[in-house]
C-alpha cells in the first residue's frame, strides 16, 4: 500500500501516530539501500580508523621515524628534485575535484537529466583513474628505491637506523584505500552504463547514483586523513 | 516496487543546491592550500620544537573540518533527519577513547622500554649505514 494512502487512513482512525517512531512513516526518511550504505560507511570508517591508529601507535612506541618530506619528494619525469610535497596535493586535488564532480552528477539526476549525470560521471571515473595512475607512479617509485613491505631504506630523520614499520604501515594503508578508489571506479562505470542503457529513467529515479555518490565522497574523505597522517604530519 | 520512493524523494529535496556545492569546493580547496601552506613552513623547524608540534595540531583541526565539509555537505548528511546524523555521529565518538588511549599506550612502551633495556635504546642511537648502490638505484 503507498505509503501516504496508509498514512491518511491512519489519521483518521488513530490521531496520536505523529511521533516518526510511532509508525506509519519512514524515521530515517531515506530509503533502505541509502541507510545501509551509510551503515557500510560507518563500519568502513572503524576499519581505517584502526589502521591509522595503529599506525599512530606504532609511531608514538617508537624511536625516530622517518622524515615524510625527506621519502615523498619525486614527481614524474623530475628526476632526483627535492619537491616535497608538490606530487601528493596535486593527487589530493585531483581526489577533491573528482568529489566535486561525483556532486554534480547526483545534483543532475535530482533533475533527471541523463545527459548531465553521464558527463559528470565520465568526469568522475577520469578523476578516479588519474589518481590511480599517480599512486601507481608512486608505489614504483618507492619501489625502485628499495621500499617495500619489509624493507625501508630511509633512515629517521634524525639519521639513526629506521625500523620496516614505516614502509609497513604506508603500503598497507595506501594500498587499502587505492583499493577503495579501484572499486569506486569500477562501481561508477557500472552506473554510467546503466544511465547510458537508460535504466533510471525507467526506473523514474537516480537514487543508485546517489549511493555511489556516498561511496565515492567516502574514498575522498579516508584520503584527507591517510594525506595528513603520511604526508604532512 | 518500493512504493515508498515518491514520498521520501519530496522530502529529500532541501539542501542548497549549486550554489552549495561550490561554496563547498571553494572551502575545500582553500583548506588544503593553507594545510600545504603550514606543511611548507615546518619543514625546516626541529622536529621536537613546540612551535612544530602546534603546527600540526593545526594541521590536524584543518583535517577534521575538511570531513565535516565533506560528511555534511558532499554526502549531503547536513540536511539528513537528526535521528540518522546521531546515528551515524555517535558512535564515531568511540575514535575518542580510541585515539587518547591507543597512543599514550604506545607512548609509555617506548619510554618503558628505553627505560628497562638500555641496549635497545643505544642501538636506537646509531646512525643508519649507507645503501649499498648495487642493491638499490638511490638517485
Amino acid at each position: 500500500m503507498p505509503q501516504h494512502k496508509f498514512r491518511s487512513i491512519m489519521s483518521t482512525t488513530v490521531t496520536t501516530t505523529t511521533g516518526s517512531w510511532k509508525g506509519g512513516r519512514s524515521p530515517f526518511n531515506v530509503e533502505y539501500g541509502k541507510l545501509m550504505m551509510w551503515y557500510f560507511l560507518m563500519s568502513d570508517a572503524f576499519t581505517f580508523g584502526a589502521f591509522l591508529i595503529a599506525y599512530g601507535t606504532t609511531r608514538f612506541a617508537t624511536n625516530g621515524w622517518p622524515n615524510p618530506n625527506e621519502v615523498f619528494r619525486s614527481y614524474p619525469l623530475g628526476g632526483s628534485t627535492h619537491a616535497p610535497l608538490v606530487f601528493v596535493s596535486i593527487m589530493t586535488f585531483i581526489l577533491i575535484i573528482s568529489s566535486v564532480t561525483m556532486v554534480l552528477a547526483v545534483h543532475e539526476g535530482h533533475n533527471m537529466n541523463r545527459k548531465g549525470v553521464a558527463k559528470y560521471l565520465v568526469l568522475t571515473i577520469i578523476g578516479g583513474l588519474a589518481f590511480l595512475s599517480c599512486q601507481a607512479w608512486e608505489w614504483t617509485h618507492l619501489h625502485s628505491e628499495g621500499a617495500w613491505w619489509g624493507s625501508n631504506p630511509f633512515p629517521n630523520a634524525d639519521g639513526t637506523i629506521s625500523t620496516t614499520n614505516f614502509t609497513n604501515f604506508f603500503f598497507t594503508i595506501t594500498g587499502f584505500h587505492g583499493f577503495h578508489v579501484f572499486s569506486g571506479v569500477v562501481i561508477n562505470i557500472i552506473m554510467l552504463i546503466m544511465v547510458l542503457k537508460g535504466t533510471f529513467d525507467r526506473r523514474g529515479h537516480y537514487l543508485m547514483v546517489e549511493k555511489a555518490g556516498l561511496y565515492w565522497h567516502f574514498v575522498d574523505l579516508v584520503w584527507v586523513f591517510v594525506f595528513t597522517c603520511f604526508y604532512l604530519v | 516496487m518500493d512504493h515508498t520512493l515518491e514520498s521520501l524523494e519530496a522530502e529529500q529535496h532541501v539542501g542548497g543546491g549549486k550554489k552549495e556545492i561550490w561554496r563547498v569546493t571553494i572551502i575545500l580547496s582553500v583548506l588544503t592550500l593553507v594545510e600545504l601552506a603550514l606543511g611548507f613552513s615546518m619543514m625546516d623547524m626541529p622536529s621536537d620544537s613546540l612551535a612544530k608540534h602546534f603546527i600540526k595540531g593545526v594541521i590536524i583541526i584543518l583535517m577534521l573540518a575538511k570531513a565535516v565539509y565533506i560528511v555534511g555537505f558532499f554526502m549531503h548528511l547536513k540536511h539528513e533527519v537528526r535521528n540518522l546524523i546521531m546515528t551515524v555521529c555517535v558512535p564515531l565518538f568511540l575514535f575518542v577513547w580510541f585515539i587518547i588511549a591507543f597512543l599514550t599506550d604506545g607512548n609509555s612502551f617506548k619510554n618503558d622500554k628505553n627505560k628497562w633495556d638500555r641496549n635497545h635504546e643505544e642501538r636506537s642511537k646509531e646512525p643508519m649505514p649507507k645503501q649499498d648502490e648495487s642493491t638499490h638505484k638511490l638517485e
